[in-house]
């Protein structure tokens, strides 16, 4: 591999997806994209005492599916890399403890997708032959966590977004035949000053076009060189918001845009208000939605960008504001 | 224009682009059902009365009623989408109190019974009892400066 | 003993109590949608002004003219708290202060804490459907 420009990294061997598995919650499957899914829940319980505890089941069966889906025995897979919401990420540990795999827990908030797709295609090109990389998020626990209790009767502002329950996992291998990641382009940690932690769109989005504009400059290409362009989860507001900055720095990318968190709910019919967020929204609409169109060969190439708000309950109450950032992934057949 | 020039432009610029709430209809439903629960609270006042208990014990009896229909509610899963509708309506009266100690109990059931529920009970509704009776006991002790004469101290 | 139901459903009681309540919330709901306050904070500050008006001995007119559409909002339970509080301080002084507004209290909310375990014990939180 080799640095292009600024910050991206160009693989001389582009590692392959070789499957992607998704599992959602009862919330998802009610969504515009359920058919795509590879399995949705009945509830958030999922037969576990907690919330907690139903997510590592979800990221683990998810795990399983896409290791099954992939037709790699365990033993030949090298790492996995893994990342969630909850505190010191013990969805991902607790939930993956028994694959008996080299482990690395990342966190990157909700951009935690792309970076252990971007650390996972790093060790392909370095020592791996397989890695796993997957993130989850649940509703539930990261209600608990950073909000309010699930039973407390207040009102959600209608910029605030919807945590998903769910999770995705990809399976990257130095053998194949694409889809290819070809590109990654690490994103710096952007601060515009938003404190609003119910409007976590508008806090990342000065970090996705950032790292969306020095990935064009890195690469010499432009917005119409992808089929499509993917963030992780700005939501409807975070959405517009990032087409107005591009527009103001002479790129529109209007056309091939959307946003993950966006078209994982209907907004008409679900009351999400902004849309999806979470480490699971990313990773289970690309692992479902995005990667199944590239297989299908109906998008030749996307470019991913999953956007993370890198703060904690602590921080807002000591009034700090949110720090942004984005990874982006470059995929092509 | 660039929203990202400074932070003031890309505040003022988010404040713009951020849908405002429905205050009017909130506004309207927090009325008509914070209303209601205070009506409720007024027959059983009247009631009360009527059974010839004095005031102070008639309002207390309502406190306790209020507040035993809104933790029932909580528990029927049923109170969150009341207090969704109505917002401040079913927040500030006694039931909104209630209600605030009644779900992070429930919520945190998962980690025991005695820092679970016992714990974190009062996350939520905990500074409330703090600046109430703080305040209240700075209301006494000026009450009792500006009423020196007329009081022995202890 | 005969309840005298025309005066429990005293329309006029009924309707001050209905627009005083209805208002009070109102006014919480334009501190939900206008600010970015936590309903924590909202209670603390329904609460807090309710001990100071109560302690101006203005919020007893509210009382006296709406009945339970002033008690029953928080800002009831703080008039609750301050005049417990300046009644014990009349009969006890200083010790008055401590005990009076936790006493006048009192059932509120022991009830709160006990209904509260109550219903933790017997329930589940559940997913929002919406």
């Amino acid at each position: 591999m080799k640095k292009l420009g600024k910050q991206t990294i160009k693989f001389d061997l582009p590692p392959t997806i070789v499957d992607c598995a998704s599992i959602v919650g009862p919330k998802e499957a009610q969504g515009p994209l359920h058919n795509y899914f590879d399995k949705t829940l009945d509830d958030e319980f999922w037969g576990e005492k907690s919330w907690e505890k139903a997510e590592s089941k979800i990221i683990k069966e998810t795990v399983n599916l896409a290791i099954q889906k992939s037709n790699i025995p365990l033993s030949q897979f090298d790492c996995i890399f893994a990342g969630d919401l909850l505190n010191q990420c013990i969805s991902s540990s607790f939930g993956l403890r028994d694959f008996n795999l080299p482990f690395f827990g990342v966190f990157g908030a909700c951009s935690t997708f792309v970076e252990s797709l971007s650390l996972g295609a790093i060790c392909i090109e370095g020592f791996a032959n397989n890695v796993v990389c997957t993130t989850s998020s649940h509703f539930c626990s990261a209600e608990k966590q950073f909000r309010f209790p699930l039973e407390l009767g207040n009102q959600r502002p209608p910029t605030s977004q919807w945590t998903v329950t769910g999770s995705g996992a990809a399976v990257l291998s130095k053998t194949g035949n694409g889809p290819f990641i070809t590109h990654i382009t690490p994103g710096k940690i952007i601060d515009m000053g938003i404190k609003d932690g119910n409007n976590m769109g508008a806090a990342m989005a000065p970090a996705f076009t950032d790292t969306l504009i020095s990935h064009f400059q890195d690469t010499n290409r432009n917005p119409n060189y992808y089929d499509v362009i993917i963030s992780g989860d700005l939501g409807h507001i975070g959405k517009d918001i990032a087409i107005d900055i591009c527009k103001a720095q002479g790129y529109n990318i209007k056309d091939n845009y959307n946003d993950c968190g966006v078209l994982i709910f209907d907004k008409a019919t679900q009351d999400t208000h902004s849309g999806g967020s979470g480490c699971g929204c990313c990773g289970s609409v690309f692992s479902g939605y995005f990667f199944k169109k590239l297989q299908k060969k109906e998008i030749k190439n996307i470019l991913l960008i999953a956007t993370g708000a890198l703060m904690n309950s602590t921080s807002s109450q000591q009034g700090e504001s949110i720090p942004g950032i984005a990874h982006a992934i470059s995929i092509e057949l | 224009m660039n929203p990202i020039e400074s932070k003031e432009t890309y505040k003022k610029y988010v404040d713009k682009k951020a849908p405002p709430s429905p205050i009017l209809k909130n506004c309207f439903n927090a009325f008509w059902v914070g209303g209601l629960i205070c009506t409720l609270g007024q027959i059983v006042l009247n009631i009360c009365k009527e059974r010839g208990f004095d005031p102070q014990t008639s309002g207390t009896i309502v406190s306790i009623l209020l507040i035993a229909i809104s933790a029932f509610l909580t528990g029927l899963n049923l109170f969150n989408k009341i207090g969704k509708f109505a917002g401040a309506g079913s927040l500030v009266p006694i039931t909104g109190f209630s209600n605030s100690i009644v779900s992070p109990a429930m919520e945190y059931k998962s980690e025991g019974y005695v820092l679970g529920v016992g714990g974190k009970m009062f996350t939520v509704a905990g500074p409330v009892l703090v600046f109430g009776i703080s305040t209240a006991i700075i209301v006494g002790i000026i009450y009792l400066i500006f009423n020196t004469q007329s009081i022995t101290l202890v | 003993m005969n309840i005298d139901w025309s005066s429990v459903f005293n329309l006029e009681s009924l309707l001050k109590c209905f627009l005083v309540g209805g208002l009070i919330c109102v006014i919480g709901q334009v501190l939900i949608d206008k600010t970015k306050l936590t309903p924590a904070k909202i209670l603390v500050i329904f609460v807090t002004s309710g001990v100071i008006l109560g302690g101006l001995g203005i919020y007893k007119y509210l009382v006296d003219f709406a009945g339970a559409g002033a008690t029953v909002p928080l800002t009831g339970f703080g008039y609750n708290l301050a005049k417990g509080t300046i009644e014990e301080v009349s009969k006890l002084g200083l010790l008055g202060a401590f005990t009076g507004g936790v006493k006048s209290s009192a059932g509120g909310i022991a009830a709160a804490v006990f209904f509260g375990y109550l219903a933790a014990l017997i329930s589940k939180p559940k997913m929002k459907k919406q």
